[in-house]
């Protein structure tokens, strides 16, 4: 490739293009100037997101990752334009989203001057990012960029930044792109060794009670046609962690629901009743686990993984295979039995019975006055066909959609999981409707996170972005609340809340919205906001104290799950 | 039980590094004891030598969690049994004494130090070993009103007669060979 001669700020962009990015969400300032002055020659060739906060940009970035399998990509200026991306950029680093961060950053001669707008960004990103480098001259712009996007989509994936001073931004250099296949020091992953296969394939022969969990490993992958393959040849229920949730169809007979504190009521207690558990791409958490002393007891462990760093982490493992999901479970495949497991399954079935009876028809087809979470949350999913992509904040309405959207499709579900960030639920919904604009993109936001994040309608409206949210609104911090309740004697300190008129205020962005008190009103809302051609917002007032049931109480094992308080 | 562990990292010698590997001791609320950042044998490579007393549990993970960070090539640990470490000392006392007295030769020449400058004013000794050894000199020297006493990091070599950075290495090439 010839070279040619341009600016940093232009070679930012070109590098960008080189990289396939069709989306940046982003917000301008002094220390970024330059490289957005080069963005609008390009408005043909890449579609630029003006959020209204650099914390909607990141968010939206993770949004489109989500959905996409591709870095997300934002811009922000220096000093606060920057800090402001660091909540975002924490949230992908726990939830191992892919995200190439760019910063400007005041001109190197200034740096450690405490110059306007200066802030020491890869020092503050330092513990929140896969990787993060400053680049003070032009020339150093295309590999870096290069290597940005390696780092951020290999191995297992997570959120770079490139911190580029501004005289870098308008020196020139000869611009010359060659992609980043291999740094020296980092191995993305690690081959399947056929040997730990072999040994994870006689013990999932020999087991009589086996169970797999999946997380997002199994996304991140591809590796869903693989997963399915291998449930159905060896007939073992799967069940989902929260990242996992659309892996698997929700549907299909051996996927058998959602692991963790307020998941299935079957996965929980089945955890510690199994003979052996193979982990597909996910990490133990401690709202998987709950009591690590006493998690899955009976059974060995199989662990399946493409970051060495989670084998041992908090459960041992008897085999562990590390490598990606797609190739551990393909090799795998090859080496088990075809086998049925039809009583144990069973038993999943009898224990979703008990929960039906105990908590999920109350909350999806409720008798008493109030409207639930749950209802709405059935009612979308049905609208839509379980087809849509689910976006949810965090807290109550994000457990109650995790539990009863249904899914059809991988990739369908954007959410925080591991930093559990509230307010990311609109921004989110931003990002996940472009990376996926020929799909529905439903929204589920409490009113605590909603008015953390809520100035991001302005860019729903503005982008013209067809985004429906559902306000589920108890005028409380509802999980908070449920555990001052169970756990704080009910001493409800600061969790309820004056709320303002959410319609007046979506209108006042120009957004079309609609409440709901009353149930004969639900269906009908829900169906005239999916049939709306654009945004829309529907509030739907529920009962102000419903809790999320099952519930492994926090310290306590998965199999001391309750079904009510 | 803790104990004292010498983790070994071999990285490149990028700005910040650094910085990326002490916060992950940090974040574990785990102190460095000592810490010794120098060129490696290899070009371009790096070799720090870290010093922590903890559990074997927590260094397993230090180290997973070490060989995470990109520009990290390989890390390693071991107990101080499986290792020959030093450190060196110097230690500054006022000449006078030295003429009072023939004590101070005596402990240069018992502890194995030696001397390598001399002025009117003081004189500069040098010691390697262990930190209790070069501890006890001071212990003595301090008698005399020790002026400036100065400790480096350990620096440390295995005693395994497998080369594992060298095998690494070998494997990691046939690992990318493989992926190419």
């Amino acid at each position: 490739m010839a070279t040619k001669r341009i600016t940093g700020s232009q070679a930012v962009i070109l590098s960008l293009l080189e990289e396939g990015v069709d989306t940046i969400f982003g917000y301008p300032g002094g220390a970024i100037m330059p490289i957005y002055d080069a963005l609008y020659d390009f408005d043909k060739h890449v579609t630029h997101i003006l959020t209204r906060h650099e914390q909607g940009a990141v968010h939206a970035a993770e949004g489109y990752a989500k959905v996409t399998g591709k870095a997300g990509v934002c811009f922000a200026t220096s000093g606060p334009g920057a800090t402001n991306l660091i909540t975002g950029i924490a949230d992908a680093q726990i939830d191992s989203i892919p995200l190439v961060c760019i910063t400007g950053q005041v001109a190197s001669p200034l740096l450690g001057t405490d110059a306007f707008q200066e802030s020491d960004v890869v020092g503050i990103s330092m513990p929140v990012t896969k990787w993060n480098y400053q680049v003070t001259s032009a020339e150093e712009i295309p590999d870096a960029i290069a290597k940005a996007f390696y780092i951020a989509q290999s191995g297992r994936p997570g959120p770079v930044l490139l911190d580029i001073a501004k005289d870098a931004q308008f020196q020139e250099l000869d611009f010359e792109y060659k992609k980043c296949t291999k740094i020296r020091s980092y191995i993305p992953e690690f081959p399947v060794d056929p040997f730990k296969v072999k040994e994870a394939a006689d013990l999932i022969n020999a087991a009589k009670k086996p169970l797999l969990l999946f997380g997002q490993g199994v996304i991140i992958a591809n590796a869903e046609d693989e997963l399915k393959a291998f449930i159905e040849k060896t007939g073992i229920p799967a069940a989902w962690t929260l990242l996992g949730l659309s892996a698997l169809p929700t549907d299909h007979p051996l996927n058998v629901g959602m692991l963790g504190m307020h998941g299935n009521y079957g996965p929980n207690i089945k955890t510690n009743e199994a003979d052996l558990i193979i982990a597909v791409g996910m990490r133990f958490d401690d709202r998987v686990t709950g009591k690590v002393s006493t998690y899955a007891k009976n059974a060995k462990i199989i662990h399946l993984e493409v970051d060495p760093a989670e084998i041992n982490k908090i459960v041992k493992a008897d085999v562990p295979v590390l490598g990606n999901a797609r190739n551990s479970l393909a090799m795998l495949m090859e080496n088990v039995q075809q086998n049925k497991h039809d009583a144990w399954v069973q038993e999943f079935r009898d224990c979703d019975k008990i929960e039906y009876e105990k908590v999920i028809q109350k909350d999806i087809f409720p008798e008493k006055q109030g409207l639930t979470m749950g209802e709405a949350v059935r009612i979308a999913s049905e609208k839509t066909n379980h087809e849509a992509i689910l976006v949810t904040d965090v807290g109550q309405q994000q457990m109650i959609a995790s539990r009863y959207f249904k899914f059809k499709h991988s990739k369908s579900n954007v959410t925080s999981g591991g930093l559990g960030t509230m307010g990311y639920g609109i921004p989110a919904a931003v990002g996940a409707q472009l990376g996926a604009k020929d799909r529905k993109v439903v929204t589920f936001v409490g009113d605590g996170g909603f008015q953390m994040t809520l100035q991001e309608l302005g860019t729903i409206v503005q982008n013209k972005l067809p985004v429906k949210i559902i306000l589920l609104n108890n005028n409380f911090l509802g999980m908070v609340r449920q555990w001052q309740q169970l756990f704080f004697e009910k001493r409800y300190s600061f969790t309820e809340l004056t709320n303002p008129d959410f319609i007046m205020i979506a209108n006042g962005f120009g957004m079309p919205a609609h409440k709901v008190t009353k149930r004969e009103e639900l269906e009908a809302g829900i169906q005239k906001m999916m049939e709306h051609d654009g945004p829309y917002l529907l509030e739907v007032v529920v009962e102000k104290e419903d809790n999320v049931f099952p519930m492994v109480p926090a310290g306590a094992s998965v199999s001391d799950i309750i079904l009510e308080a | 039980m803790k104990q004292e562990f010498n983790i070994t990292i071999f990285s490149e010698n990028h700005i910040g590094l650094l910085n990326r590997i002490t916060i992950i001791f940090t974040r574990r609320k785990i102190n460095i004891e000592s810490l010794t950042v120098s060129a490696s044998a290899l070009k371009g490579i790096s070799k720090f030598t870290i010093v922590v007393n903890e559990t074997q549990d927590r260094v397993m993970k230090v180290v997973s969690q070490l060989e995470k960070v990109v520009d990290v090539m390989k890390a390693f640990y071991h107990t101080n049994d499986e290792m020959i470490f030093q450190e060196i000392a110097l230690y500054k006392v006022p000449t006078e004494a030295l003429y009072n007295t023939d004590k101070i030769e005596k402990m240069v020449r018992n502890a194995g130090a030696r001397i390598l400058e001399i002025t009117r004013e003081y004189t500069v000794i040098e010691k390697t070993g262990h930190k209790e050894e070069t501890q006890a000199l001071f212990e003595q020297l301090n008698e005399f009103h020790v002026m400036q006493f100065i400790r480096s990091g350990r620096i440390a070599i295995t005693r395994d007669p497998i080369e594992r950075l060298s095998e690494f290495l070998k494997e990691r090439d046939a690992m990318f060979d493989a992926l190419d």
